[in-house]
């Protein structure tokens, strides 16, 4: 294998694609927590929104169809927990590991007609400059309008909760639901809202597996990305930026393994593979043990259930 | 959690009368689940509850998947009765059986009645070290217990594939991912002829009995249920919390490495990849719908283990995947969490005060 400079560009171009489940779903989850809202059910949303965008592309040979089912479906199961911790006042981690088994039961059980079928091409962007220039062109061209969108998504993300008047309000719900609650705001309907954004996005991370990254369904075919999703919005310190240069470390490692493999590095691979969530451990050490910074960037009512006397 | 005024309003039948309303709910959306597939439900149910459970060896069966479940959730109740929340069982359990697994690779061609006893106890300080970790650096760094601890989960199982296919994997096992078969000495006795139940249930038992004990007559267990029903209490009343902490998790920590051991050493008998069906994250449902108490938990680990009977026996015989399960048991702690609005709505009626902020 030759390091040459256009390889370079088409590993750094697979690197991106495969960090994109990762920046969708933790761009989703982020606003969710950034709300007071710790949902552990990203990854069954996401293999919920996996077998609904395959399925029916598979019926509706449709891919708008399938894709914007896949975060429909994300909706509507994030409903599930949003009725539940918001409405029923229930423990958040419970009902979001609850989310996360039952989402993976329910894809199993769903996609038992669709396994073995082949997926449908999806169509890429740019073909033609991916290849006419060397280097650049499989980093910047040559993906699928979900790339793009997945790289838009951190910088519109930080413009929405900096800048807008409604990110402002996401915000003071997640760092004093009280205060926010006094200043009328509905601080249920504000949770409820970013818990089913976080879903679509959830839903959508999951069709990107499913249609364009490893175009079928197997069962369980998320693989712990959710996990790693959940992992990454805490490395990023809840900021949508980071979020990005941790989704591309992350799906980095999980390149890299596969090369390593290859040239036979000495490194095992399952050292690198548990990487991810070392440094996560580590990075929540760093931000921890300073309770000025912890307060600075962790959503102060992370995982509080907010009960208003009516 | 429920604050202290409120658990003490709340009905004590109630309490313990809710997980049937949410087993009764889930066996009636299993069925409409399962009509929407275009089964018959009443037979399918069948399938499901019933027939796993007609024969002795499907009986044997099920003791032997809630005796994990079982260990696994006793520790989990201190861990949540504290209002610790370790998610991360099945790393702690992981561990444990790397650890045991490691001292019974040890003795794979020796045998010796000490064999066994050393292999457990390895497996239970392994769980144990393990849980140590999220419960130090939420002591001393402040870090959140329930990110760490889930993400040793992934960190326990690549370390155990890595020796499965690597340094530990068995010399003359054709580069299969698993070890060298543990000795007979290492495995637990087997309680009858034929029958896969092994004498690691009664570890469970002795966990059921010794956590009543703890929690119910010691200054220890009433330090953990005071710190859970309101940690401020229990810093005026001078609990030492950190250390507390600790303890609880190193319970919780053993309690999951002697599951993990008793997987390895009874029906496994060796380490490989796939030494436990999650049930680290299963048992949080068992401590959940046993009320974090030790007796509810031995009819909640039944329970549950019977939902993994049935989903293979539902597999062979309807030809779906085994995953549906994983259905159940999610509805499961949905109806559960559920129906304990009820709960809360009967005490929320007594106390009509003040805006409360509950966790």
């Amino acid at each position: 294998m030759s390091l040459d400079i256009s390889f370079i560009g088409i590993l750094i171009g697979s690197i991106m694609a495969s960090s994109v489940p990762l920046i969708l779903a933790a761009s989703g989850e982020l606003i969710a927590e950034r709300s007071g809202v710790l949902n552990l059910g990203v990854e069954g949303m996401m293999i919920i929104g996996a077998i609904s965008g395959f399925a029916l592309m598979v019926i509706t040979d449709n891919l708008f169809i399938a894709i914007v089912g896949s975060m429909l479906s994300g909706v509507i199961i994030s409903l599930i927990f949003g009725f539940l911790t918001q409405s029923l006042l229930t423990n958040h981690v419970a009902t979001g590991l609850a989310l996360t088994i039952f989402g993976i039961g329910l894809s199993a059980m769903l996609g038992k007609n669709f396994v073995g079928i082949p997926g449908k091409e999806f169509p890429i962007l740019f073909s033609s400059l991916k290849e006419s220039i060397p280097f650049f062109g499989p980093i910047l061209f040559g993906h699928s309008i979900v790339l793009y969108f997945a790289f838009a998504l951190p910088f519109l993300t930080n413009y929405f909760l900096k800048k807008t008047k409604l990110g402002l309000v996401v915000r003071a719900v997640g760092d004093s639901p009280v205060s926010a609650s006094n200043q009328g705001i509905n601080v249920i309907l504000v949770r409820y809202c970013c818990i089913l954004y976080g879903g679509a996005m959830c839903g959508l991370a999951g069709a990107y597996l499913s249609l364009i990254y490893t175009p079928q369904w197997i069962e369980n075919m998320t693989a712990g990305r959710g996990w790693i999703a959940l992992a990454l919005v805490v490395f990023a310190t809840w900021s949508p930026i980071k979020v990005l240069i941790g989704a591309l470390i992350f799906g980095g490692i999980t390149i890299l393994q596969l090369h390593m493999q290859a040239i036979g590095f000495r490194i095992p691979v399952q050292f690198l593979s548990a990487l991810p969530y070392l440094m996560t451990i580590i990075v929540l050490v760093v931000i921890s043990r300073d309770s000025r910074k912890i307060k600075l960037n962790t959503p102060t009512s992370l995982g509080r259930i907010f009960y208003k006397e009516k | 959690m429920i604050k202290i005024e409120k658990r003490n309003d709340v009905p004590m039948a109630l309490y313990f009368f809710t997980p049937f309303i949410a087993i009764i709910l889930t066996i009636l959306g299993g069925g409409i689940i399962f009509y929407i597939l275009g089964f018959n439900p009443i037979e399918a149910l069948k399938f499901y509850f019933i027939t796993p459970i007609s024969n002795l060896y499907g009986f044997s069966e099920l003791l032997l998947k809630a005796t994990p479940l079982c260990l696994i959730a006793i520790g989990l109740s201190f861990c949540f009765k504290s209002n610790n929340w370790n998610i991360g069982a099945e790393g702690q359990l992981t561990f444990g059986a790397i650890v045991g697994g490691g001292v019974a690779l040890l003795f794979y061609n020796q045998e010796g009645f000490y064999i066994l006893p050393l292999v457990i106890i390895a497996g239970a300080i392994g769980g144990m070290i393990f849980a140590l970790i999220p419960a130090i650096l939420k002591t001393y760094f402040n870090t959140n217990e329930i990110l760490v601890s889930l993400m040793l989960v992934y960190v326990s199982k690549l370390l155990l594939d890595y020796l499965v296919v690597g340094p530990w994997s068995n010399p003359e096992g054709f580069n299969f991912p698993e070890t060298r078969q543990f000795s007979d000495s290492s495995r637990m006795p087997l309680l009858f002829d034929g029958l896969r139940i092994h004498s690691g249930i009664f570890l469970a038992l002795a966990a059921v009995m010794l956590s009543w004990f703890v929690l119910y007559k010691t200054y220890l267990g009433f330090q953990i249920k005071v710190s859970g029903l309101s940690l401020k209490t229990a810093k005026y009343a001078g609990f030492k919390g950190k250390t507390m902490i600790l303890v609880v998790f190193m319970i919780s920590g053993a309690c999951a490495g002697l599951a993990g051991v008793g997987e390895i050493t009874g029906p496994i008998g060796q380490l490989h990849r796939m030494i436990s069906p999650d049930y680290g994250f299963t048992a949080i449902i068992v401590a959940f719908l046993g009320r974090l108490n030790p007796f509810g938990i031995i009819f909640a680990s039944l329970i549950v283990a019977l939902t993994y009977l049935g989903a293979e026996t539902a597999q062979i015989f309807l030809q779906i995947p085994k995953y549906t399960g994983q259905v159940f048991q999610g509805m499961i702690l949905f109806f559960l969490l559920a129906s304990d609005y009820l709960l809360f709505f009967k005490v929320k009626i007594l106390n009509l005060k003040k805006n409360e902020l509950r966790h």
